[in-house]
């Protein structure tokens, strides 16, 4: 009697494998994946050094920009050459120029120089000229104007110093190249080294870097970023102002209102392409429409920041798209289903739940457009010297003006080294400028998506 | 002695809400709703059921004339809300919808608070005059909606922070607080568990006391338990229409019973 | 375990239907002792009552079995739903049986009170009748409280049902051979014992359905069948 049972051929079916050990394939699939992984982390590592380095040797080169070194010099204010009446006549003061001020100032230093017991073959106070800048004289003018009763007394100034001895100072200029230098001798350095060890001459925080104007090419020490950073705001003011309205409007209109036809697929063909159109063209546009046509002002932040909408605008109006596509749609026939109309549900639903979205599109937009250069060149803003405040708010507009890239890619052509060093300290300004925009849109992003 | 309570059975005649005649719906080319005729009546639970694609959801969305969002649908024949024909040049959809409010499959809070979420629509519609009056009608809607209880001490929490089933209800109490008439529900628990799905089911049958309600449901349990009145819809037609329990142990027509009986997919 | 569904609809329709199944226990059991006491007062307008009170105890029956047919459609029940729907279908149909015994009762009543009375004979009767209405009031009792323990007394009882019925029916055979004049009237009060003594059967029936209904298991003891008289020809006396 046989039982019905399987054929003695089980070569056939696999002998029982045990879960304990690995065959060929799984072995190799996870050398694979473990290559893998270690591309990703090398490549990352890789963007991480490019990037240590990248901002290192910023940081390097730029920091030094932010400290200037003055000198503290007593001057006597001698009313014989300020003031000759006796009266403290604002208006006669005033008619004082900066020629009567700087035999004032030679003379101060010369009397440091002699106090402090420092050997040198200059004999006379107008020797000591090349030492300090001439915006010195300036500076005291205007603190003499502001106050007339230190007149007759001997006030301690902090003036700035010429910048060869800027240069000096930070191992930019060395003694070999002086001799070739006009502008500096070599018995000037002997005397800085004196006053550096009297403690009279410093390395200061040099405020006026972020806040003051541009200068000419050969006053590097006084040059300054604070009136482009002034322009830059304005020409984002009227960006952030035109470009976010019209782009919201007109994405949300793509969006929900418009009928499904060829013509609005052809609009939206057209705004993506307009983002990677070169931002030149834009710069070409702007002089052809708003100088040529409008006639409005040159190097004007007004043109600029029209310029630059129109270059922003595409990006924003993208990235609006998008938030608005990602807000589901059981949320629109909720509120359609409560009764709301068209408009309303957009308004009071779609459009504050798309509202991280379009602000980090915004101000990503606008961080580009705030690094923006090319489209500046033809209006005139790049290579305009912004040495004025603007008067007021409205004429900060309209007044001529430069733009913070524009103003260090202005720098960095300069010959003067000292300029090569203002412009890296332009660049740390930018990107503090930057990196704050994009924390702002961190932390609105946030905060909205927080709600819920 | 023992004395059987009264039934339920309401033999009573009730008022006509919605009266359909030959209803046809068309999505481009495709003919979805054919010929459909068929008379809702107030204070009832009406359920729509019938196999996936039969046309139940289109129809029950051409009841609000939620049909009007997509381009492509075309409706023809006669929809008559108390008499009046709701697809009339005249009619603004938004106030039709104020009166024929909508709960959906999945539910769909607004990302506000709970008051908010209640508040939205007798806002837009101006219903209350003062806060206290809007304080009012949420508290009665959230009541309506068998939720008060639950969320009465946090009415500023965000509505989806709340589980499936009281979302759903939350929802409900938004549907109520425009103070419709009647009610549609678009398989409003398909995507909650038992329990919430028997209480959501409870509450559906206490709101027939005041409203006309459709429930679309492509559970028949449901519709069993649920509803006064079941129409079988089937590739576009309504084949039948009657009262709940006749249709469940005695229908007229061989295609229901075989769709009941799941004879047929 | 909450008592009341989360659905109030279903507890409504099934305490609908209990309290149906109460009224007709309540029907027949009137229909018991109004055929008893008819039957040995020899009241012929009480006897019509009780066939007439049949059809309302048809009428019940079928508006039951509707009612459950139309749960079950509904609402799917389940596990103790169910054996509820289910022991209250079979209870009424015992039920309707019990109230056709009574009525048969109530008919043959008629037909003696013609005759001239045997004595002894209702007395019994009317007690084994007695009996059958406790054993019935028990059982639904036992069914409203589900009280199992209840409802096996009951079935236990049965067998003094079954005892006095085989005593009856040597007495009538006796009373048979006495004088044969008194067959057609014993063949009567046989008959009305032998469907009191089936009555008796279903209200054990009864109880069955209710330890069904509480414990989920068909009780399996033997029924105590102590009715021999099919069997056993030792019982009958000899002629």
């Amino acid at each position: 009697m046989t039982d019905a049972s399987l054929p003695e051929n089980a070569a056939a079916s696999p002998a029982h494998r045990s879960l304990n050990t690995v065959d060929a394939r799984t072995r190799k699939r996870n050398r694979a994946e473990a290559r893998f992984r270690a591309y990703g982390i090398a490549a990352v590592a890789t963007g991480l050094v490019f990037l240590v380095i990248l901002l290192g040797s910023i940081l390097f080169n730029g920091v030094g920009a932010f400290q200037q070194t003055f000198i503290k010099v007593p001057v006597y204010l001698d009313p014989a050459k300020l003031d000759k009446s006796g009266e403290r006549d604002i208006e006669a003061i005033k008619k004082v120029s900066t020629f009567g001020y700087t035999p004032l100032i030679q003379q101060g230093l010369f009397d440091v120089v002699q106090a402090e017991g420092i050997e040198t073959p200059l004999a006379k106070p107008g020797d000591m000229k090349q030492m300090i800048s001439p915006s010195a004289a300036a500076q005291l003018r205007d603190t003499v104007i502001a106050n007339p009763d230190l007149i007759g007394q001997t006030v301690e100034f902090r003036i700035l110093a010429s910048s060869r001895v800027d240069g000096y100072l930070k191992d930019r200029v060395f003694r070999e190249d002086v001799v070739r230098d006009k502008n500096i001798d070599v018995e000037h350095l002997d005397i800085v080294d004196g006053l550096v060890a009297a403690g009279v001459i410093a390395k200061e925080f040099n405020l006026s870097f972020i806040t003051g104007a541009d200068a000419s090419e050969s006053r590097p020490e006084q040059a300054g970023l604070g009136v482009s950073i002034l322009g830059s705001f304005f020409m984002m003011l009227v960006v952030l102002a035109l470009s976010l309205p019209i782009g919201v409007a007109a994405s949300i209109y793509l969006e929900e209102f418009a009928p499904q036809n060829r013509f609005t697929d052809l609009i939206e063909v057209n705004i993506s392409n307009l983002a990677a159109v070169p931002s030149i063209v834009f710069g070409i546009l702007g002089l052809a429409v708003f100088i040529q046509f409008a006639h409005l002002p040159q190097s004007a932040p007004l043109v600029g920041g029209l310029t630059l909408t129109l270059m922003t605008l595409p990006t924003i109006v993208i990235s609006t798209r998008a938030s608005l596509k990602s807000v589901p749609p059981s949320i629109r026939d909720a509120a359609l289903g409560v009764g709301a109309s068209k408009m309303q549900a957009v308004f009071h639903h779609v459009l504050p739940m798309a509202m991280p979205g379009i602000l980090t599109g915004t101000i990503i937009g606008l961080a580009q457009a705030l690094g923006e250069t090319a489209p500046l060149l033809l209006i005139g803003m790049v290579g305009y010297i912004a040495t004025n405040y603007p008067d007021g708010f409205a004429s900060g507009f309209m007044d001529p003006n430069s733009a913070m890239p524009a103003q260090i890619f202005e720098w960095a052509k300069r010959a003067d080294p000292a300029y090569y060093e203002r412009a890296w300290g332009g660049i740390i300004i930018l990107l503090v400028f930057l990196m704050t925009m994009n924390i702002i849109a961190i932390i609105l992003r946030r905060r909205f998506e927080r709600r819920w | 002695m023992y004395d059987a309570p009264s039934l339920e059975r309401n033999v009573d005649q009730k008022d006509i809400k919605f009266s359909a005649r030959n209803v046809q719906v068309y999505y481009g080319d495709t003919h979805a709703i054919k010929d459909v005729s068929v008379e809702i009546e107030d204070n009832t639970v009406t359920a729509f059921i019938g196999p996936s694609g039969c046309g139940k959801s289109t129809f029950l969305r051409c009841l609000n004339r939620m049909n009007d969002t997509i381009d492509v649908c075309r409706v023809e024949g006669d929809i008559r809300l108390d008499g009046e024909d709701i697809y009339d040049k005249r009619v603004d959809p938004v106030q039709l919808r104020a009166k024929v409010g909508m709960v959906f499959q999945k539910p769909n809070p607004f990302p506000k608070s709970i008051y908010d979420n209640v508040a939205y629509g007798p806002r837009i519609h101006g219903l209350a005059r003062s806060k206290a009056e809007l304080d009012e009608i949420v508290e009665t809607a959230l009541r309506r909606g068998a939720i008060w209880d639950e969320v009465k001490d946090r009415l500023d929490a965000p509505g989806t922070g709340l589980s499936g089933g009281q979302q759903q209800r939350l929802c409900i109490a938004r549907a109520v607080a425009t103070a419709p008439e009647v009610l549609l529900m678009d398989e409003p628990c398909s995507a909650l568990d038992p329990i919430a799905t028997a209480q959501v089911e409870e509450l559906i049958d206490e709101l027939r006391q005041s409203y006309s309600v459709i429930i679309v449901t492509h559970s028949m349990q449901q519709a069993a338990r649920v509803s006064q009145k079941t129409a079988f819809f089937h590739l576009g037609h309504l084949v039948e229409f009657g009262e709940t329990g006749q249709i469940f142990t005695n229908p007229e027509d061989e295609r229901t019973e075989s769709y009941i009986t799941g004879r047929i997919g | 375990m909450s008592d009341t569904h989360i659905a109030s609809a279903f507890d409504r329709d099934l305490e609908t239907i209990q309290a149906q199944i109460m009224k007709m226990g309540g029907m027949v059991e009137q229909a018991i002792l109004d055929a008893s006491t008819s039957l040995e007062t020899r009241d012929e307008e009480l006897a019509d009552k009780v066939r007439e009170g049949d059809r309302a105890i048809d009428a019940l029956e079928e508006q039951i079995n509707e009612e459950a047919a139309r749960t079950i459609a509904l609402r799917a029940p389940t596990a103790i739903d169910l054996r509820l729907i289910l022991t209250v279908m079979k209870i009424a149909g015992n039920l309707e049986r019990i109230g056709d015994y009574s009525k048969n009762m109530a008919k043959r009543t008629t037909v003696l009170a013609q005759m001239t009375p045997i004595n002894g004979s209702t007395v019994a009767l009317r007690r084994m009748a007695r009996e059958v209405e406790k054993m019935l009031r028990d059982a639904l009792d036992a069914y409203i409280q589900r009280d199992a323990d209840l409802a096996r007394d009951v079935v236990n009882r049965d067998h003094d049902i079954d005892q006095m019925y085989n005593a009856l029916f040597r007495e009538f055979l006796t009373f048979m051979m006495e004088d044969p004049r008194n067959i057609t009237p014993c063949m009567h009060l046989h008959f009305i014992a032998k469907n009191t003594e089936r009555m008796g059967d279903h209200v054990t029936s009864i109880a069955e359905q209710v330890i069904y209904l509480v414990t989920g298991d068909m009780p399996d003891d033997v029924r105590p069948k102590q009715d021999r008289t099919s069997i056993d020809p030792a019982v009958a006396p000899k002629v």
